[in-house]
């Protein structure tokens, strides 16, 4: 579904991915896992399309287009979703607003016409009980107020009524209590399926004790150094990241 | 934008100055003594209204145009302007919709515009639209019944002398500065509403007032005046670009309130901003205020201003009853070369006076934008309360946002509260809805509009909806 090749990326002058390569399979649930300052949130921005990466050398392609000649919209309308480690504030755009029209364009990308008023709200109302969110957030300002632990919720909210093809989530666990990372852990879960791809990046082991991925990957100095199963995961929360790139210089 | 053949519309007389041999209605360009009599003939006026534009104007001689705005634009010649024009005969315009610029219909469906309204608005012959006059005979109907008096400033003037004397220019006083002066000399159009003690105007005085007088005038005069009592909400202008030939607007408009009365003023102004360059766009000069005289009376201002080259424009309010309320809630865009010094004052002279200021400027483009405010507490007006909020949004690095916040406390019991923030459109929301394939420009009108949602719950629901179209459609590829 989605290839990554030997890709290279700048940021303002400094090389942050040095030739990286990964390959995610429909079905497939993998996580990013590194150091800070490896380059792991910078995979997923570059994949979604932010502004300021410059890739160098190096090709993405999802289901055989090549992403990096899509525009932000097109990547997203053609399934792939960013999670994002710090979602961002819109005074005075209410949430559902959002939603909506997020959920509009994808349909219009589709060929389909508008949802209609009922059946949005159905659906809705489903997904938030299914995110444990009251529906007030529905009527609030985009992320405005929002404590951490809502902001992830909201973004697993907008993956669940998105349905998308490949879902990242860039530091998902980031600032979450335990009972809040089960919640969100549980949407993320619920979005697994045999024909959609889930790419976690993450910090911390923690996370992939609720979601199992099927691979891991370690992430030091722009490059993969290592990758695994599950167990891998479990392995670098015993020794450490140093242990890693011991073993690779080896 | 809506485009070029509509600038040449509106643009259409000025360089080759003004056809006068074929509408022998229209005068040749030029403002003396002379030129106000014939106006004042035309519209069959008394000898005392006569005598009040001949006062206005020989005062309006000895003053000199402001120039304390941020704004810049070349000195006006007053005697290059023709100052009355005959309305266009029926058989000079469009027979029917097909003869209109296919890009000036795309717009008013952009904009979600009444099908039965598009044609008043594109300026096809009466007989045309015959829909909508219908619909305006009705509405008037109405309002005879309930005692509301809405008719043309100039009927006014020969129908209901004694109010005209009581109310006009007791508001704006024909000196008040020289683009009023200039208007008290010159107005040839313009409303009069007058709402009787105790009577709340049936319907908003809007539908109407697009269908009847999309074509304002270049001097635009309105009266609006409640008894004790009477409420009335008012919507002057429409999101649909306005055609005009005149490049020079001044507006005088006045409001009174007397006690317990309410009005609510409501602006769409959209006028032509010029081309890429800034040419050819709209002057719009304009002094409004309201008087709320009675206790415990409100006047509420709304404007949304998206056209025009350069606007100039204070609704204000003078709080002389007790407990009076006034508000002003305002939307401005500007786009391109436009510019827009714009704002408010709230004069607190009675007791207990409230007032709430909530500005949201929005400039894209090479545009400058400056809010001016003033609030002015006088020795009597014991308690009385401001609130401010001044918020302005830039899109891009070549536009301008500009604050002028006056303040004059004579009182000590006052309170008076400001806030102001400038922000730029984030590079980090425009990804974040990109991101969700919602497209630049719809994250951008999606943005916007949240940032002037507290204005725009303020405007009559059905021109909320347009507001918003309005914005988008303005804003049109003002990013990226």
């Amino acid at each position: 579904m989605l290839e990554v090749k030997d890709l290279y990326v700048t940021v303002e002058g400094t090389e942050i991915l040095k030739g990286l390569t990964l390959t995610i399979n429909a079905g497939e649930v993998h996580a990013i896992m590194g150091p800070n300052g490896a380059g792991k949130s910078t995979l997923s921005a570059v994949i979604a399309g932010k502004d300021g990466y410059e890739v160098t050398s190096g090709s993405i392609t999802f289901e055989g287009q090549d992403v990096l000649e899509m525009e932000v919209e097109e990547r997203a309308l053609a399934g792939m979703l960013l999670g994002f480690q710090y979602p961002v504030e819109i005074p005075g755009v209410k949430n559902i607003y959002l939603l909506k029209a997020a959920l509009n364009a994808k349909r219009a990308a589709n060929g389909q016409e508008d949802i209609p008023a009922p059946e949005f709200m159905k659906l809705i109302k489903e997904k938030i009980a299914e995110m444990k969110m009251d529906a007030s957030f529905l009527q609030r300002s985009v992320n405005e107020g929002f404590s951490g632990g809502e902001k992830k919720r909201n973004e697993i909210l907008q993956m669940l009524v998105l349905q998308p093809r490949l879902a990242m989530l860039d530091e998902i666990d980031s600032g979450l209590d335990i009972d809040a990372m089960k919640v969100v852990a549980d949407g993320v879960n619920s979005l697994r399926n045999a024909e959609r791809a889930i790419l976690l990046v993450t910090h911390y082991q923690r996370l992939l004790d609720y979601i199992v991925p099927d691979r891991v990957h370690v992430l030091v100095d722009g490059r993969i150094v290592k990758s695994g199963d599950a167990e891998l995961a479990k392995k670098l929360e015993a020794h450490g990241y140093d242990w890693v790139q011991e073993e690779s210089a080896a | 934008m809506a485009t070029q053949e509509m600038e040449e519309l509106v643009r259409r007389d000025y360089k080759e100055g003004f056809v006068t041999d074929i509408e022998s209605d229209t005068l040749p360009p030029g403002l003396d003594e002379d030129v106000i009599a014939f106006i004042s003939n035309k519209k069959g006026e008394p000898a005392w209204m006569l005598e009040w534009r001949l006062e206005a104007y020989r005062k309006w001689l000895k003053m000199t145009p402001p120039s304390w705005a941020h704004l810049d634009y070349p000195p006006i010649d007053y005697q290059s302007i023709s100052y009355f024009s005959a309305p266009k005969r029926d058989e000079d315009r469009p027979q029917s919709l097909d003869e209109v610029d296919p890009k000036l219909l795309e717009t008013y469906e952009k904009l979600g515009i009444p099908l039965h309204e598009r044609a008043a608005l594109a300026g096809v012959a009466v007989d045309a639209v015959f829909d909508s006059v219908s619909v305006a005979t009705t509405f008037k109907e109405t309002l005879y019944e309930a005692g509301v008096i809405f008719c043309s400033i100039s009927e006014a003037i020969r129908e209901y002398p004694e109010l005209i004397k009581q109310y006009l220019g007791t508001v704006v006083p024909v000196t008040d500065n020289y683009f009023a002066a200039l208007n008290s000399a010159v107005f040839t159009d313009g409303s009069f509403v007058f709402v009787p003690k105790g009577v709340t105007c049936p319907m908003e005085l809007s539908t109407y007032f697009r269908i009847n007088a999309a074509n304002t005038g270049q001097f635009e005069r309105t009266l609006i005046i409640c008894e004790e009592g009477a409420q009335v909400s008012y919507l002057e202008g429409c999101t649909a670009p306005m055609r005009d030939e005149n490049q020079l607007h001044a507006a005088v408009v006045e409001l009174v309130t007397l006690d317990d009365a309410y009005i609510k003023y409501s602006t769409v102004q959209n006028w032509y901003p010029g081309d890429e360059d800034g040419k050819g766009g709209i002057y719009n000069f304009v002094t409004k205020r309201g008087d709320c005289r009675g206790d415990r009376s409100r006047i509420s201002w709304t404007q949304v201003e998206t056209g025009s080259a350069i606007t100039w424009k204070y609704p204000s309010c003078v709080l002389r009853g007790k407990d009076s309320i006034g508000e002003f809630y305002s939307v401005a865009v500007t786009n391109g070369r436009q510019q827009a010094d714009t704002g408010t004052k709230m004069i607190h002279i009675g007791e207990g006076t409230r007032s709430s200021i909530i500005s949201k400027g929005i400039s894209a483009g090479r545009s400058n934008q400056s809010y001016r405010g003033l609030v002015k507490i006088g020795p009597r007006a014991k308690g009385a309360r401001n609130f401010t909020q001044c918020d302005s949004l830039l899109i891009g690095d070549t536009c301008g946002a500009h604050t002028f916040p006056y303040q004059e406390i004579g009182n000590s019991t006052a309170t008076v509260e400001h806030e102001a923030t400038t922000s730029k459109i984030g590079e980090d929301q425009l990804f974040y809805c990109q991101s969700r394939g919602i497209s630049e420009e719809d994250a951008v009108s999606m943005i916007v509009n949240g940032f002037c949602k507290d204005v725009f719950q303020e405007l009559p629901m059905e021109f909320a909806v347009e507001a918003e179209a309005l914005l988008s459609v303005t804003l049109e590829g003002a990013v990226g």
